[in-house]
């Protein structure tokens, strides 16, 4: 199908400065509005004609949505905070280091200081059938041409598909689920909060949307909880070019020992599915178990139970497997413990 | 409003993919206006039908009819209410994630039409063979019948009309219309599955054209939709008040005496002379 990248269709740019307002805004133009954040996504879709909404409601003006508070023992990141300023916040890193290395992994320098963590979380798929403008189960359509016998499916999903095979693509979204992070959303009837785990979604439940957000809603802040802070992480993420890629596999953890017991733990992989997926059955299982390699085989096996391959990504199942046990084995100052 | 949304295909030709959702709430709409209308009709203009049944026919025929007229056989009855669920989880499941309720819909929605396809293989199978095939179907004296009614209705005068048989015309057009829709989401859905994930067969999304597919989806759309409005219907009648000792039937088998000879020709819906009250008929049956 032919792309045309010269002349990003017309549309209504709004700047509106309160969330109110940028409320109001959506509210008017429904689903013909589209909301911009750092437009790394955004700006794809439009170059290539294959979204064209009326109306642009861009964030960037809206004071309250950017910077890093404490709340609640605990910190609040606006949705529209930089990935850079998130890498760089000193409480971030000191506290909560799992959530800088995840995006530190995103992209490139230049396009983490563009791109927002809001914006991180809440991306669209990556599909080249999707994003290429064909009219596949997530477009709207009545198939899913990479689940095809000759489809091209090697960054696909090896869990949860359902009509479609698309992964979501996000670094920041495990390393948030891990940390027990809740999103803020603010709804035209009111605000919301909702579970990190909770905000990201599958095919089977809405096949056209990765996340919960519907038309009108905008996810205002993250909030990263207590409980998780200065706990044990890793983060690992598994590219085809570690310069600049998107995650073949990335996997995420929280962890508290003692001594050389697990006595919590939470999990997360994602390009694995639509969604980022909780290992809650890995979780379950290591609890009061050793940290060492027997464990790590343990939570190995047990977390690739159900994948089904496609025809090209049989190779995510032991690469996901790896990165299981490894995060279980665990890292010390950067270093293989 | 579209009735059926298109896209360009890969190679650039212009394929139905499925109908606009806007049809939905047209036939919940249509539906609603129909019972509305109904009930309006039915409570302000409608006059008593006038029918023949010469006195002594009524009487001979009385004598013979036990206390309670068996209808619907458990086999019957079993076939109507699994395939009631089955039809409720099927519309459920395909239309309301298209209203806003999200929820993992595909898995339910195939093996429900899994149970709707053998029971009602079964019902053909039974209707054919164990049953009288055509009394389900419009005949002649329907067909008079209805038009010297409508005849009344609109003030001109006409002949009496006869009783119903087991089943009135409206039941046998409501029946037919589930038929064709009933068979049109089958057979459209079974292929449908070679799209999804089940153990029953290989995936396959290349076993039609693009162009084919799209009218199965469209079909399968239509004939949804269209399930949304027929049962929407049923359901009024099933609680109209006149109408219950039907519904009731379906519960529990079978009619009193009173209202079979009220409402039914004894010669159109004859009556075993060795039918027991335990209710096994074998009169001629068909459920909807």
């Amino acid at each position: 199908m032919a792309v045309i990248r010269d002349v990003i269709p017309a549309f209504e740019l709004f700047q509106p400065a309160t969330i109110e307002d940028a409320q109001t805004l959506l509210a008017r133009y429904g689903t013909e509005a589209w909301v911009l954040a750092g437009g790394l996504d955004t700006f794809d879709w439009l170059a290539d004609r294959i979204k064209r909404p009326t109306a642009v409601v861009d964030l960037s003006q809206i004071k309250e949505l950017s910077g890093i508070r404490s709340a609640g023992g605990g910190l609040e990141i606006g949705a529209m905070t930089t990935l850079t300023e998130v890498v760089r916040h000193p409480v971030v890193r000191e506290k909560y280091g799992l959530l800088p290395e995840a995006a530190e992994a995103a992209a490139s320098p230049q396009i983490r200081n563009q791109g927002t963590i809001g914006g991180n979380v809440s991306q669209d798929a990556r599909c080249w059938y999707y994003r290429g403008g064909w009219p596949c189960y997530r477009a709207g359509g009545n198939i899913c041409y990479a689940d095809t016998p000759k489809g091209m499916n090697r960054e696909h999903a090896i869990l949860d598909a359902d009509r479609c095979v698309a992964v979501n693509p996000s670094d920041t979204a495990p390393a948030l689920i891990a940390l027990d992070a809740q999103m803020v959303i603010r709804t035209p009837r009111g605000e919301r909060v909702v579970n990190a785990e909770d905000y990201f979604i599958g095919p089977g439940t809405d096949i056209t949307r990765m996340t919960i957000l519907r038309p009108g809603d905008l996810l205002t802040a993250i909030r990263v909880p207590s409980t998780w802070a200065g706990a044990q992480f890793y983060f690992e993420k598994v590219r085809d070019r570690n310069v600049w890629d998107f995650a073949l596999v990335n996997v995420a953890s929280a962890m508290m020992t003692s001594g050389s017991t697990i006595e919590q733990m939470r999990l997360a992989v994602n390009g694995v599915a639509a969604h980022p997926v909780r290992l809650k059955a890995v979780e379950a299982a290591v609890l009061g178990k050793p940290r060492n390699e027997e464990t790590a085989q343990l939570a190995g096996q047990l977390a690739v139970q159900g994948t089904e391959p496609l025809q090209h990504n049989g190779y995510k199942v032991p690469l996901m497997r790896n990165l299981v046990k490894r995060a279980i084995r665990g890292v010390v100052g950067g270093e293989a413990a | 409003m579209n009735l059926i949304q298109w896209a360009q295909s890969p190679w650039g030709e212009r394929i139905p993919i499925h109908i606009s959702w806007d049809l939905l709430w047209a036939a919940a709409i249509a539906g609603a206006l129909f019972l509305i209308a109904h009930a309006i009709y039915v409570g302000y203009w409608a006059k008593p039908v006038a029918e023949s049944q010469p006195d002594s026919k009524l009487a001979a025929a009385a004598a013979r009819v036990p206390e309670r007229v068996a209808r619907h056989s458990f086999g019957a009855r079993a076939f109507h209410w699994v395939m009631a669920a089955s039809m409720f989880v099927l519309l459920f499941t395909a239309f309301l994630p298209k209203v806003g309720v999200r929820f993992s819909w595909v898995t339910i929605h195939w093996i429900a039409g899994i149970v709707l396809t053998i029971s009602v293989l079964y019902h053909i199978i039974h209707a054919t063979f164990w049953l009288d095939f055509w009394s389900i179907w419009p005949d002649k004296q329907d067909i008079l019948d209805a038009s010297r009614r409508f005849q009344r209705a609109l003030g001109k005068a006409a002949s009496p009309t006869k009783k119903f048989g087991k089943y009135p015309l409206e039941n046998k057009l409501f029946h037919l219309s589930v038929l064709f829709a009933g068979l049109a989401v089958i057979f459209t859905g079974f292929f449908m599955m070679f799209r999804v994930r089940t153990p029953f067969f290989t995936r396959n999304p290349y076993l039609f054209g693009d162009m084919t597919w799209g009218v199965m989806y469209v079909l399968h759309g239509l004939a949804g939709v269209a399930f949304v409005a027929l049962i929407m219907a049923h359901i009024y009648f099933a609680v109209r008040p006149e109408k219950f000792f039907l519904t009731k039937s379906m519960i529990f088998g079978w009619i009193s005496r009173g209202k079979y000879l009220e409402h039914y020709d004894p010669e159109r819906w004859p009556i075993d002379e060795g039918l027991s009250e335990a209710g096994q008929s074998k009169a001629p049956e068909v459920v909807i």
